[in-house]
């Protein structure tokens, strides 16, 4: 086999697998992604009941109720609107009420959404992107959130 | 003081570096050995300075200096010592200072026992290694400097995150580092083969046992990774599909399609261009995943702190260092020779086809980790790409590797006999269909597929089996020579025979464990008992007990099989009082055979009743086990004789020689 004919296989081959990549990266794109939202965003986009989103903001203080058996209920607020979620599962360690979340899953004709996911975040003064960006988008955003994090709070009073 | 030391030293190593990437480079063009042997001084030196860094951090942790401002934001006294030490890389700074230092020791290694090496590349090769270390450094100093002093000292440090408190972090962020920075090496060699515009066969011999080391560190960092998720978390998930994840998971793919196409490089002397794209795309790709844990872009346990101005540098220094490494390939590569012809049928076109697939299946990992943040910027728009993304792109695209996988080691160099690797496997395929009819036989549920799944993962580990069956001529020939033989195989075929046979393991555990796990959720009373599997579990209660700096509530439960007690599990609530009350889910696990009973219990109600996670995680165990085989396959392929010897064997001298020229 000459060194053209040889450069030939392998161009086509990878042409070939570049094309199947492609045609299977176009399929799962149109299949598996899902879009965030804030409260603000299901409202105003109309999101219908049945289409699969995330949905992130704060859990809103005093909307904890523990139903029967492992179902939970609460409220997530952006400040503007909020949707009421329901959950069946354990809840992530650190699930609190005021502070943010994102949960996924789809919406039901009762306006109710049905969470199957609440995504865990891995620290008490860390608070997921996409929420922060929807708080500061409603106006409801304190900077007081990040300053947690990263100020040694009362480290020169002590 | 130590501090201070510390801070000094680092910038003293930076000052080295600077020489480091220069002088080096200039006496490597005009052929002066003395600039060229500044550099291996120059890099043991400056590993010097870094060591003298870290260990001036870790003293400041190890003694609880809560002036230093990293200390106090992630220590406290009453943390037990190990984890007081852990925490000097469970931070941002931190965990920079680690890859800094990594990255001089493998540069001071190169420095120290790459002698055999043209002196030319080596000087060129510990320059690019030096402005890799000098752009990290400067990162280090001017946007995350570990050393920063509180006016006032406070008495407590605010403690490390919970959740990164456990043994699984004192050797996982370690491994990951030596993987991704070990890649470094084969870069700054092929940025230097490029700079030489000449590349041979003993390249490919000089390359590969680091390519090999990194490959092996990043396996193992990767298994630890997900075995700490899984227990850790308290989901019993091995694998997500994170960004964080991926971002490991992307140069590893490209390692493993460099470690394949090295082979062809030092065998064949074929696959050159093609294998420096690959040493320059692997770094690039650990770069990129440093960018996404480090810069605070994406969601993670891994984005500490987001501070723009770091973003914005890390980003500077993926650009730099990607697109002049690009550029410069685009420029200077067309000038390497190329190498020996092959059939398609054949050994090399074997590993060409396994590095297709790998660099496709690395390319829609890339794609799919960063079109979620490509969109968010282009139009605002916020997805989340998830795991059915992958399971519908990556998983096609490495069934046809699994498959291929056994048959390339049967294959001969130049042109390979697929009908006579076929006969060969033919034993192999037979105990793979036997597997999927057992296996349909022996459970009912799970996706359709998965029996198939395990006919494949049959096939890999036969197959790599049969290779070694056959080169030792097992039932052929008397015990005795067919040990003497066993012994005389080269380590890389047993490596290779090792590696593959993992995957196969890797693969069984991964359909087992998600086709027939169960999952049972539930709140218990004391007395209650919950069935899962063949095993039946009881709550007997919760007790408190108090740990250094964090209390528990420690659910009991007693396991039976049948009327046999086999043990209680102690699923726990931990708390940190320092930290907020910031609780982690400590689950208990159960080992039975390679499969695992996972409990992890949540806040107990005001009724006194416990919610509980409870799985059955059956082969769950042949995940990690199948990555300790590839780590191990890996470490006898680097003790190869011929990688040890390094250099180039008498019949190749007489093409290296003209074109290399000895310094001295």
């Amino acid at each position: 086999m000459t060194r053209k004919q040889r450069r030939l296989v392998l161009i086509g081959g990878s042409l070939g697998m570049l094309a199947i990549a492609v045609a299977l990266m176009l399929n799962a794109f149109r299949s598996s992604i899902v879009f965030f939202n804030s409260p603000t965003d299901v409202v105003e986009k109309h999101v219908g009941p049945g289409t699969r989103i995330r949905l992130g903001g704060l859990v809103k203080t005093g909307s904890l109720q523990r139903a029967s058996g492992m179902r939970v209920r609460f409220e997530v607020t952006d400040g503007k609107n909020e949707i009421p979620v329901t959950y069946n599962g354990v809840l992530p360690d650190l699930f609190r009420e005021g502070q943010g979340v994102v949960a996924e899953g789809e919406l039901s004709r009762s306006g109710v959404f049905d969470a199957d996911t609440i995504l865990a975040k891995h620290d008490a003064t860390y608070m997921p992107k996409e929420v922060v960006d929807a708080l500061k988008k409603s106006g409801h955003w304190k900077d007081d959130y990040t300053q947690r994090a990263s100020l040694p709070v009362g480290g020169a009073e002590k | 003081m130590i501090p201070e030391l510390g801070q000094y030293a680092l910038m003293l190593a930076f000052g080295v570096a600077l020489i480091q990437g220069t002088m080096p480079l200039v006496g490597a063009r005009t052929n002066d050995s003395l600039l060229m042997n500044m550099a291996a001084p120059a890099a043991v030196a400056q590993f010097a300075f870094v060591a003298v860094a870290f260990l001036a951090l870790a003293e400041c942790y190890v003694v609880s200096d809560f002036s230093v401002l990293n200390v106090y934001q992630n220590s406290n006294s009453t943390m037990p010592l190990i984890y007081r030490l852990t925490s000097v890389w469970g931070n941002h700074e931190g965990s920079m200072m680690l890859w800094v230092s990594i990255l001089a020791f493998f540069g001071a290694l190169v420095a120290l026992f790459g002698n055999n090496l043209p002196a030319a590349l080596k000087a060129d090769a510990l320059a690019v290694q030096a402005w890799i270390a000098a752009a990290f450094e400067l990162f280090i100093l001017t946007t995350s400097n570990p050393f920063l002093r509180i006016p006032n000292a406070p008495f407590e440090g605010q403690d490390l995150n919970p959740i990164l408190q456990d043994p699984g972090l004192a050797f996982h962020p370690p491994m990951l580092y030596l993987g991704y920075v070990g890649f470094s090496i084969t870069f700054s060699f092929a940025i230097a083969a490029l700079l030489e515009g000449r590349i041979d066969a003993a390249w490919a011999r000089w390359v590969r046992p680091w390519v090999l080391l990194a490959w092996m560190c990043l396996t193992l960092g990767i298994a630890g990774g997900s075995y700490w998720s899984y227990y850790e978390l308290g989901w019993g998930g091995f694998w997500f599909w994170d960004p964080v994840e991926n971002a490991s998971l992307m140069p590893w793919l490209a390692g493993t399609a460099l470690l394949h196409s090295a082979v062809v490089m030092e065998k064949r002397e074929a696959l050159k261009v093609w294998t420096i794209l690959l040493a320059i795309l692997a770094f690039s790709l650990s770069l990129i995943g440093t960018f996404l844990v480090r810069s605070g872009v994406l969601t993670s346990v891994h984005a500490f702190a987001v501070d723009p101005r770091r973003g914005v540098f890390i980003l500077a220094i993926l650009i730099a260092f990607i697109g002049g490494a690009l550029s410069l390939y685009a420029w200077r590569a067309p000038l390497l020779k190329q190498g020996g012809l092959f059939a398609p049928i054949s050994r090399e076109g074997a590993l060409v086809f396994n590095n297709l697939f790998l660099v496709t299946a690395c390319a829609t990992v890339l794609i799919g980790t960063l079109y979620p943040l490509a969109l968010q910027a282009l139009t605002g728009e916020k997805i989340s790409v998830g795991p059915p993304f992958f399971d519908l792109t990556f998983g096609p695209l490495f069934v046809p590797l699994m498959i291929a996988m056994p048959f390339g080691p049967l294959l001969g160099w130049k042109r390979g006999d697929l009908l006579g690797a076929a006969q060969r496997l033919l034993a192999a395929a037979l105990l793979a269909a036997v597997a999927v009819a057992a296996t349909i036989a022996a459970t009912q549920g799970g996706p359709v597929l998965a029996p198939f799944g395990v006919g494949v993962a049959v096939f890999i580990m036969a197959g790599a089996a049969t290779d070694i069956i056959e080169r030792t001529m097992v039932l052929r020939l008397p015990l005795r020579s067919v040990l003497s033989r066993a012994w005389g195989l080269p380590r890389s075929a047993w490596g290779t025979a090792f590696a593959h046979f993992g995957i196969g393991v890797t693969l069984l555990g991964i359909i087992g464990v998600t086709a027939w796990g169960s999952e049972h959720l539930a709140e218990v009373k004391p007395g209650q008992s919950l069935d899962i599997a063949h095993y039946r579990l009881t709550f007997d209660g919760t007790f408190n007990r108090i740990g250094p700096n964090y209390q528990d509530l420690v659910g009991h439960f007693t396991v039976h099989r049948g009327s046999e007690l086999i043990g209680v599990l102690q699923p726990t609530r931990r708390t940190f009082p320092d930290r907020d009350d910031m609780a982690t889910t400590e689950a208990a696990l159960m080992t039975r055979g390679v499969s695992q009973i996972y409990v992890s219990i949540g806040d107990p109600n005001k009724d006194g009743s416990l919610p509980v996670r409870l799985y059955f995680k059956p082969q769950v165990l042949l995940i990690w086990l199948g990555a300790m085989f590839m780590f191990f396959g890996g470490a006898l392929s680097l003790s190869d004789r011929r990688l040890r010897i390094g250099a180039p064997r008498p019949a190749k001298t007489k093409l290296a020689k003209p074109a290399l020229q000895p310094a001295e």
